[in-house]
């Protein structure tokens, strides 16, 4: 009764639902530049903050004996002589221009480094979450409601996945498939092979929360009365769980997609270090250790930029896939 | 409200249905923390051999009836240090939780109760906390600060914290209008009292659950920046720090890092078990 009203209201019904979607758009892209101005500033100033002289890290650190005149004309030249607030100033001015700075360590653009190494990143984190929705799709939709037996075992599976860590599975799988039995070269970023190890130690422990998740809700789903009308249709069980159930099942995992990608970024840091990989997680990683403030800062905005966008595109997907979270919150 | 009939007609099937885990999974988990926590406060009950002590002539042993887990490179042997480690491991995750949730429970006792504009403040500080993936977050601290035990604890607490002050915020924001709050209210009991003794213990309930699995999961963190260098001092028996050393001789030496990693996982595992099965138990009670 309520979709004749809405059909004399708007003409088209879907045109309304996509307008509606682009103002939450709005709202939430807003929303994200404020908060990552507000990260920009926190980043700044906590870095201000840190022990030691910068001047020192970009020459090399205190074992290189710099002269007093060298560390003057650093300074200078990389305007750390002037008071913090002009600093912030042309920090914030030089961010609207896509400038991050120069790293101290690789004497070159924040920006060159990370066009460089964020493909890397970026394919490897792409590739893991893909494994991980394979493998969920794989052990829930073929276990899910199959008696107890099959049912516990599945989920034992998940909960231990789930309990790894990906630095010590990466490990694992380093001693056991590139040492051991040689399949996998150890290190490396170039080609498809050495992409392998690193995004199974990211994807299977992904793959664990999502499955838990999403069995949950396929078990309450397939218990729906949609679902034994479809059987009663003469659907086979394969076509009931894949067309069926799965559409409502899918809702609570895709939520935690956002999430998922926070995991998967910090799990890239360290699963580049182990595998040697390229890409803005050693990177940040070396950052960190060499005191390289301008690439800290870089590296963590960028990062943090990705996954503020990331989230609101999740967030709008969630809302097209279930219309009824857009009657709630409009 | 209306499936309330139903719910309770369906609770003894679902009862059953919901439980994934069989009482022997839950009370392996719950023997194995027992087991820690005794090796934390008394290492010398599971094992006589010194962490520390090195002895260059035994280096590299695998597994054996002498060594349960083999030796590292300096000949020390592998399960005693995963036994004193237990201590520092076990603390650091305890206190990092303990952190997060101080946070978490400030930020959402002011964002729940202080009005809708400290509300939005909250909202917004939790939201720029969000903007950082926790190991990022984690990282940016122990630029800041310097690695080392105390570092590491806070910036393993502020990863954790956000996502449980959305939760305390979401649970507070949910109870605060309920009748008993409102029945404390008309007695004219004061703020404090009915935060402390009625809002507080309701709103935290579910929470317990999370609480569980959180410190296992904070073992995992403080062992992800213990791996990556950024933790304890390598001679100390901490989990991470000796998975980080032993990743040098990963090619010829597995049980140096395979050991005190699964020690990681089974205590993360038996968090979690025992925190699904207290929240089995919270729900068997409340339908």
């Amino acid at each position: 009764m309520n979709t004749v009203a809405t059909h004399r209201g708007a003409a088209d019904p879907r045109r309304e639902r996509l307008a509606a979607l682009g103002r939450r758009a709005a709202v939430r892209l807003a929303g994200g530049v404020l908060v990552l101005w507000a990260v920009a500033t926190l980043t700044f100033f906590a870095l201000r903050l840190m022990p030691g002289d910068p001047v020192l890290a970009i020459l090399g650190g205190a074992s290189g004996n710099p002269t007093p005149e060298t560390i003057e004309a650093t300074r200078a030249e990389y305007g750390l002589d002037k008071p913090l607030p002009v600093q912030y100033v042309v920090y914030l001015g030089r961010l609207l221009q896509g400038d991050l700075g120069a790293s101290y360590s690789q004497h070159m653009p924040v920006t060159r480094v990370l066009a460089e190494q964020g493909g890397a990143t970026l394919k490897l984190t792409v590739a893991a979450l893909v494994l991980a929705w394979l493998l969920v799709l794989l052990l829930t939709v073929v276990t899910a409601g199959r008696g107890r037996l099959i049912g516990g075992a599945a989920s034992l599976a998940e909960t231990l996945c789930a309990a790894l860590p990906h630095f010590w599975l990466g490990v694992v799988l380093l001693a056991v498939f590139a040492f051991g039995l040689r399949w996998f070269p150890p290190a490396g970023s170039d080609g498809l092979a050495t992409l392998v190890l690193p995004a199974l130690s990211l994807a299977i422990p992904l793959a664990g929360f999502i499955a838990q998740v999403t069995r949950e809700s396929l078990e309450l789903t397939l218990e729906q009365p949609f679902v034994l009308t479809a059987r009663t249709r003469g659907l086979s069980d394969f076509a009931v769980r894949f067309k069926h159930a799965l559409r409502h099942a899918l809702l609570p995992g895709v939520s935690l997609s956002g999430w998922a990608i926070g995991a998967l970024i910090s799990g890239a840091v360290v699963c580049e270090v182990i595998f040697s990989r390229k890409g803005v997680g050693r990177q940040l990683y070396q950052a960190v250790m060499t005191q390289d403030l301008p690439l800290v800062i870089g590296i963590s905005l960028v990062v943090a930029a990705g996954y503020v966008l990331a989230n609101i595109l999740v967030d709008l997907l969630y809302q097209w896939i279930d219309p009824r979270q857009q009657e709630q919150n409009p | 409200m209306s499936d309330l009939t139903l719910d309770r007609a369906y609770a003894p099937l679902r009862r059953q249905r919901r439980l994934p885990l069989p009482p022997l999974g839950a009370s392996l988990a719950l023997l194995f923390l027992a087991a820690l926590v005794l090796a934390a406060l008394l290492p010398q009950l599971f094992t006589r051999l010194d962490p520390l002590a090195i002895v260059p002539r035994e280096a590299f042993q695998p597994p054996s009836w002498a060594h349960w887990l083999g030796t590292d490179q300096s000949g020390r042997d592998i399960f005693a240090r995963i036994v004193h480690g237990t201590r520092q491991s076990l603390f650091i995750g305890l206190a990092a939780t303990a952190l997060s949730m101080t946070i978490a429970i400030t930020l959402g006792l002011l964002g729940g109760l202080g009005g809708a504009r400290l509300d939005r403040g909250v909202g917004w500080l939790l939201e720029v906390l969000f903007a950082f993936p926790s190991l990022v977050l984690a990282l940016l601290f122990v630029a800041v600060f310097g690695s080392g035990i105390g570092p590491l604890i806070i910036a393993t607490g502020l990863g954790g914290a956000p996502g449980y002050a959305r939760m305390v915020r979401g649970q507070v924001l949910a109870v605060r209008n309920a009748g008993y709050i409102e029945a404390a209210r008309a007695l004219g009991h004061p703020t404090s009292r009915i935060v402390l003794r009625q809002l507080l213990p309701n709103a935290m309930r579910p929470l317990v659950v999370t609480l569980t699995m959180g410190v296992g999961q904070a073992i995992v963190w403080a062992s992800a920046l213990s791996f990556l260098g950024l933790g304890a001092r390598p001679p100390a028996p901490e989990w991470g720090t000796m998975l980080s050393m032993g990743r040098d001789f990963i090619a010829n030496a597995w049980w140096l890092t395979f050991f005190p990693g699964l020690f990681i996982v089974l205590t993360t595992l038996s968090t979690t078990v025992t925190g699904r099965y207290i929240q089995q138990r919270l729900e068997g009670r409340l339908p």
